[in-house]
């Protein structure tokens, strides 16, 4: 098992007609993500890659039996667009869309809490790389090749720094159960502490590796709920020992504007709650064999 | 995006927040000519820089006649502010804001947040106005009065009564609290906000409340759709290094240090700046070209780390996932061969065929130092720093 993505998870990607959409479904499809069709309002009846594109969400799942979706769609409407997958039935959205106003993202989740927990959508992100379930599945913009399939689950804010902690793994032979980009903004679908909870409970996930950054509550809140929740071993890595005070460092939500949003105090808050840190973000690979060896 | 004091009052003043009456000056002259049409015998004269903290600085006079608004008006044109938010080398004056003064009975701080624990906005408040609102958490804590918004109806009228009546405002001023803060709630939503302070708002002697400063912060990823403010922009309180990114598309930030970097994706942008410091360096900025690395984009990013004078070497760590690292050291070796670059160049280059982009480094005939791991290309940065330092080449030749 995995979390969020299965192999045969049906797959819609919206907003399939633009450049880069439809660059990765093409690499999407390469790897095995099942993907069954596109939505871009106005253009139904058209295909790209071979897949249907319907004009509306609610018309895809009625055509496609459709259950996660993959949103591509420019900042103006990318908002608009998670709330008409939630509103279709969506189970599972992933918003790649960088760029998007805080107060869109607000109303996005206070839109989402109007339907009762059980047919509630999950959504991670915006501004992510996206989730990845090795040789199951890939929903997102990561290289799928650089992670082999195995037993470390990772969440973290960063694309590109995950891509390096996954690659450190891959060099020591480590594999990866799923790895979930929850994103660089500062109002997200998800936060850590929501995954955390489904590593927990998930078998095929023994080590968690949590990559975080300054700015925000997040990381403080997952080091509480490991401390009280968790029984697997977590590594964490948090990005800006240098970054300074009320500064936005390229993520919308990295910025330090409160007490317990560097670097250094995540770090002690996540130690204090029995974390191992890798201090260097070059040994993030190596942190996570050891504590694999003893656990 | 942040805004000028006398913009932020104006754009509150159109949602119904009473504010001073005043005018904008660009000269000395034009400053005393405002304090005539403004009539009264006091004036404040304030200068309009992009920090708070102006007052202790000496960026706030009150004057009470033509030639003292003349005097403070000579010092402050063209001086830098340095307040305990500017930094050092603190930021320019070019426009000072004159208003009437008014006799204070009482001031609150107000301030709306996006708090990001309950991920919606946040309204902070307190009796004890006119203090920074870190030194308020800090020394007075139980005075600041909490209360958040449900998305879904906005602001509602019984939770401002509940903040008024908790700051202790009398009844009789009750209905005006409420009209300030639905105001400010309303300008904060309408047009993208992420950050509205008015400290102090003052109660006058003559029982009106007014924002006697305001300082807003608006969401940059919304300026698309308000024209009107990403019009109010104003460059001079800029980094000019960090504005000339910014119009590049390019995410820069400007530090202290002496090792520049050139990075894509912000994670590891700051993961890179870490190990620098880790292996005994100082990074001289923060820079994230995006996930496609091209040529363009490097050339791009070469320039503008090199009009850091303080620069001394440069490190270049791309992590190359679907755009290959074969393409990405084309884009390098091209970008080294456009722009004349006098300082060491590391480069690493990780993920997606990387033994190709490695040959491509090796055979182009340029002085890159190659490094396989991040801790070695941090090493052998701080190392080709230390080795010009110790060779005496502390200045680069400017090209």
């Amino acid at each position: 098992m995995s979390i969020l993505l299965e192999k045969d998870t049906p797959v819609l990607v919206q907003g399939i007609t633009g450049k880069m959409a439809r660059f990765h479904t093409k690499d999407m499809l390469e790897y095995g993500t099942n993907i069954v069709g596109g939505v871009v309002p106005g253009k139904g009846g058209e295909t790209v890659e071979g897949l249907p594109v319907f004009d509306t969400v609610e018309d895809a799942i009625a055509q496609t039996g459709a259950e996660a979706s993959l949103v591509f769609v420019p900042p103006p409407s990318a908002a608009d667009s998670i709330m008409e997958a939630a509103d279709a039935g969506i189970k599972y959205c992933v918003c790649i869309t960088d760029g998007i106003p805080a107060q869109d993202m607000i109303r996005v989740k206070r839109y989402m809490y109007r339907y009762p927990k059980e047919r509630r959508m999950v959504l991670t992100g915006p501004n992510c790389a996206g989730t990845i379930s090795p040789g199951k599945a890939l929903l997102g913009i990561m290289p799928g090749h650089i992670y082999l399939k195995g037993h470390v689950g990772i969440v973290g804010r960063s694309g590109t720094l995950g891509y390096e902690a996954a690659s450190q793994l891959k060099e020591r032979g480590i594999g990866v159960s799923t790895s979930v980009g929850i994103g660089g903004d500062p109002i997200n679908g998800s936060s850590f502490k929501d995954i955390l909870e489904r590593f927990e409970n998930d078998d095929d996930t023994h080590v968690i590796a949590l990559i975080g950054e300054i700015g925000g509550p997040q990381e403080a809140e997952a080091a509480e709920y490991i401390r009280d929740h968790v029984s697997k071993p977590v590594v964490a890595y948090v990005a800006g020992l240098t970054a300074p005070k009320g500064r936005t460092m390229g993520h919308a939500g990295a910025i330090i504007s409160a007490f317990g949003e560097s670097a250094s105090e995540k770090v002690e808050i996540l130690s204090a709650a029995g974390v191992t840190v890798a201090e260097n973000p070059a040994v993030i690979g190596e942190t996570i064999a050891k504590v694999m060896e003893a656990a | 995006m942040d805004i000028h004091e006398y913009q932020a009052k104006e754009v509150l003043s159109g949602f119904g927040v009473a504010v001073p009456s005043g005018g904008l000056a660009y000269s000395p002259e034009q400053a005393a000519y405002r304090a005539r049409e403004l009539g009264g015998d006091r004036w404040v004269v304030k200068a309009q820089v992009h920090a708070g903290g102006r007052g202790k600085a000496g960026g706030v006079k009150v004057c009470s006649s033509d030639v003292e608004i003349n005097d403070v008006c000579e010092e402050m044109f063209g001086a830098k502010l340095v307040t305990h938010q500017t930094g050092p080398e603190g930021k320019g004056v070019y426009r000072v804001y004159v208003e009437a003064a008014v006799s204070i009975a009482r001031e609150i701080y107000l301030g709306f947040v996006l708090d990001r624990t309950t991920q919606r906005v946040m309204i902070v408040a307190s009796a004890e106005g006119g203090m920074e609102i870190e030194d308020i958490s800090a020394e007075k804590p139980d005075s600041i009065v909490r209360a958040v918004v449900e998305p879904a109806v906005g602001l509602r009228e019984f939770q401002c009564r509940q903040i008024a009546f908790k700051l202790g405002i009398e009844p009789a001023l009750i209905q005006q609290m409420v009209r300030t803060l639905q105001g400010a709630y309303r300008a904060f939503t309408e047009l993208d906000a992420t950050m509205v302070e008015i400290n102090p708002l003052v109660i006058t002697e003559d029982s009106r409340i007014i924002a006697l400063d305001a300082k807003m912060t608006f969401d940059d990823n919304a300026l698309f759709r308000h024209p009107q403010i990403a019009e109010l922009r104003d460059k001079s309180q800029e980094d000019p290094r960090e504005s000339r990114a910014a119009d590049r598309g390019l995410s820069y930030v400007g530090l202290d240090g002496n090792i520049g970097c050139i990075v894509n994706g912000a994670g590891l942008a700051m993961a890179t700046m870490d190990t620098i410091k880790l292996a005994g360096g100082e990074p001289a900025n923060f820079l994230d070209i995006g996930g496609g690395a091209t040529p363009d984009r490097v050339a791009k990013a070469f320039r503008l780390v090199l009009s850091d004078k303080n620069v001394q070497a440069i490190l270049v760590n791309i992590f190359a996932g679907i755009n290959r690292c074969d393409w990405v050291a084309e884009g390098v070796v091209q970008a080294l061969r456009e722009v004349e670059v006098d300082v060491p160049v590391i480069v690493r280059l990780a993920g997606t065929n990387v033994e190709e982009g490695q040959k491509i480094l090796a055979k182009s005939g340029l002085p890159i130092i190659r490094a396989r791991t991040l801790n070695e290309a941090a090493e052998r940065a701080v190392g080709a720093w230390r080795n010009d330092l110790s060779q005496g080449v502390t200045m680069r030749a400017v090209s």
